[in-house]
């Protein structure tokens, strides 16, 4: 169990695992390694993308948490403090850095003076969710199209080529822009809450519906080279079913190319969701998500500096550690791929 | 490979006749109410004169029927009457709810602001870009590679918008070093084109050139540890030579690609630069008649036109990679 297919693959290149040096050096590793194992091993060893998997994990533990400290009382993102603010000054918070103190760390808004902490890590849920769920379905989609296409080709398969060809041809800022109006009201009508509810519905529907295309061509492509390995044929022979074939069969294969993707996909979404709320589109004041609360700060970019600058430079936090710890996760999954 | 050719301009047609079709189903049927906005406009909305101006647009007939009518109208004029009558000349994308002009002339009169926006930062994004990445990919390891893939790990991270807006508050407003950012029609006066423009296209060229510069320093490293490459430097070709001539000939086709898309998104409308800057072009026109009352001819108007130019931008990829990349045949 000491050559697994993927240890003899690896062997090209030079110095990566350690498993290997001690093949070389004559100790034989009597342990087989699994390649999430091996991977594993390669991730740990980049000192960027394991500082990128704890920011990453760091900004997870506060988006999971700010739902029990909002209840328990801790953040408060909706009450205002119009006693921090200044009169005299049009509604600016009073003292240094916009108003920072100890009860409100980062300050309050300029206004109608709400916690700026508050809104940011309530906000970062939200945003955190949306970005989630939209990910998770539209690698769901592309997965699934993919692996149909691929699999069983021909018809079925050029049919979900032009679908691709389709979705791509749309303008997607364009159309993310011009459906609000229409399937906002449609799933007002089907019952779904207004507000918030709807509004954020509608980013991760409009997310995976335009996302799903570049994953499920890249999905197709390995596929198609995966159909043809015995292991599938075996299973045809034994007259396993198509989605035996699809789940049990190709999809495990698959995860790798899958992880990276929903990684990189994670910060995308989150861009997303602050630049649609930017132009009017998704979840409003007073819920706050990054992109509103960004939004509502621009205006104040050059009299209130710091305000503008946190929720940019949480947003920027986020989508940097995100985009690193997915470079880092192809880094390890693919060493082949190089830098 | 005229095969080819005849091939993908009937698939490309295709597509856009799917596009046209899904787009007008959307707007046609997607609205609980499509009369309503139009309603809204002029007045109190009264039960009656909601009933007539469904009827009068067409919303109690067939989709199909509907949906020949407006094709009909690409290619000869149409009369639309909602309240009077307007003449609309073919090609006909409807009577704008908001202006009552006919949507194509409004398109044509918008969309030189928005092409000369794409021109420019898109000229910009790919010279910089391609440059910075080549002098990283031969500099590989050096401060100046590490900077760069450092810098565009970071711009790409901060939204687009806000560093448009930075740049528009602190460039044009506070220290007023351009203060007039918008379009003037090059034809009429060149200089102020380029002065209202020069913003807008250094934001696009700077943030969209390190996305360039990290694929092509990619693209680069790539070809140049291809055996070509090395028979060229062992046969005595310079290094400049060596790096133009043979490697960035063949990392540039796939930069082509990305490029032709890019650069037929920038078409369908730069909407947050034209939105920032104040620049009456096809993306704030879209955005301007998506607010409430929603301006349904116009709305799909822009969303079809983007479409068209999407398809036309992948076909001529497509066509222009056999032209430059000599080991594409076509079958």
């Amino acid at each position: 169990m000491t050559l697994t297919a993927s240890n003899l693959e690896s062997h090209g290149d030079d110095h990566f695992v350690d498993a290997e040096e001690d093949e070389r050096s004559g100790k034989v590793d009597v342990e087989g390694r699994s390649p999430l194992r091996l991977a594993w091993a390669r991730f740990r060893k980049d000192k960027l993308s394991m500082a990128a998997l704890v920011v990453t994990t760091l900004f997870a533990l506060m988006a999971i948490s700010s739902p029990i400290l909002k209840r328990l009382g801790v953040i408060d993102p909706y009450t205002p403090h119009q006693d921090l603010l200044d009169y005299a000054t049009g509604n600016y918070p009073k003292g240094f850095g916009g108003g920072m103190s100890w009860s409100h760390p980062l300050g309050v808004e300029p206004g109608l003076g709400r916690d700026v902490l508050s809104r940011l890590m309530y906000g970062a849920t939200l945003s955190l969710t949306i970005a989630l769920s939209a990910a998770l379905i539209t690698v769901a989609i592309g997965t699934i199209l993919g692996i149909i296409a691929g699999f069983t080709g021909g018809i079925v398969d050029s049919a979900v080529g032009r679908l691709i060809d389709l979705t791509l041809s749309f303008p997607a800022t364009l159309m993310l822009l011009a459906l609000s109006g229409v399937v906002v009201d449609r799933m007002t009508d089907l019952g779904v809450p207004a507000g918030a509810t709807v509004n954020g519905l509608y980013i991760v529907i409009v997310l995976s519906a335009f996302g799903w295309p570049p994953i499920a061509r890249l999905i197709r492509g390995q596929v198609l080279s995966i159909r043809e390995r015995e292991f599938v044929d075996a299973a045809i022979l034994m007259g396993a079913s198509r989605r035996r074939i699809y789940f049990k069969e190709i999809l495990p294969n698959l995860w790798a190319p899958l992880l990276v993707y929903f990684t990189l996909l994670m910060p995308a979404y989150v861009s997303a969701e602050a630049a649609l709320s930017y132009l009017g589109v998704g979840i409003k004041n007073p819920t706050p998500t990054l992109g509103n609360v960004l939004g509502g700060a621009l205006e104040y970019a050059y009299t209130d500096f710091f305000f503008f600058f946190v929720p940019a430079a949480v947003i920027a936090a986020i989508v940097i550690s995100f985009n690193l710890l997915g470079d880092g996760a192809r880094d390890a999954l693919d060493p082949k791929a190089g830098r | 490979m005229l095969g080819y050719i005849v091939r993908r301009l009937m698939s490309a047609f295709l597509v856009v006749v799917l596009t046209s079709m899904f787009v007008f189903l959307l707007f046609f049927k997607g609205p609980s109410n499509p009369a309503e906005p139009l309603c809204n406009l002029n007045g109190k909305c009264t039960p009656e004169k909601l009933a007539i101006l469904t009827e009068q647009l067409g919303y109690n007939d067939s989709v199909v029927h509907q949906y020949g009518i407006y094709v009909g109208g690409f290619f000869h004029d149409r009369t639309i009457s909602f309240g009077p009558k307007y003449h609309c000349d073919a090609p006909c994308l409807g009577i704008s709810f908001r202006t009552r002009n006919e949507v194509t002339s409004e398109l044509v009169e918008k969309f030189p602001a928005t092409l000369s926006i794409a021109v420019g930062g898109a000229s910009i994004y790919l010279t910089l870009g391609v440059l910075l990445g080549t002098l990283a990919a031969r500099r590989r390891g050096t401060l100046l590679d590490r900077s760069l893939v450092t810098f565009s790990v970071t711009v790409s991270a901060v939204p687009y918008y806000v560093i448009a807006l930075m740049v528009w508050i602190y460039v044009s407003l506070q220290w007023k070093l351009i203060e007039d950012t918008s379009y003037h029609p090059i034809t009429s006066d060149p200089l102020h084109w380029a002065t209202g423009l020069a913003l807008p296209w250094a934001v696009i060229g700077l943030t969209s050139s390190t996305a360039y510069a990290r694929y092509s320093r990619g693209q680069m490293i790539e070809t140049l540890g291809e055996d070509y490459v090395r028979t060229a430097v062992a046969k005595g070709v310079s290094e400049r030579g060596v790096v133009i001539r043979h490697a960035l000939r063949a990392a540039i086709v796939p930069i082509i690609t990305i490029f032709g898309l890019d650069f037929a998104f920038l078409l369908t409308g730069t909407i947050f630069t034209e939105v920032i800057f104040q620049i009456d072009g096809v993306g704030k026109w879209a955005i301007q008649a998506l607010r409430s009352p929603v301006d349904f001819p116009v709305v799909s108007a822009t969303v079809l036109f983007g479409a068209v130019i999407i398809v036309l931008a992948n076909l001529i990829v497509d066509l222009l990679y056999a032209v430059i990349d000599p080991r594409v045949r076509l079958a």
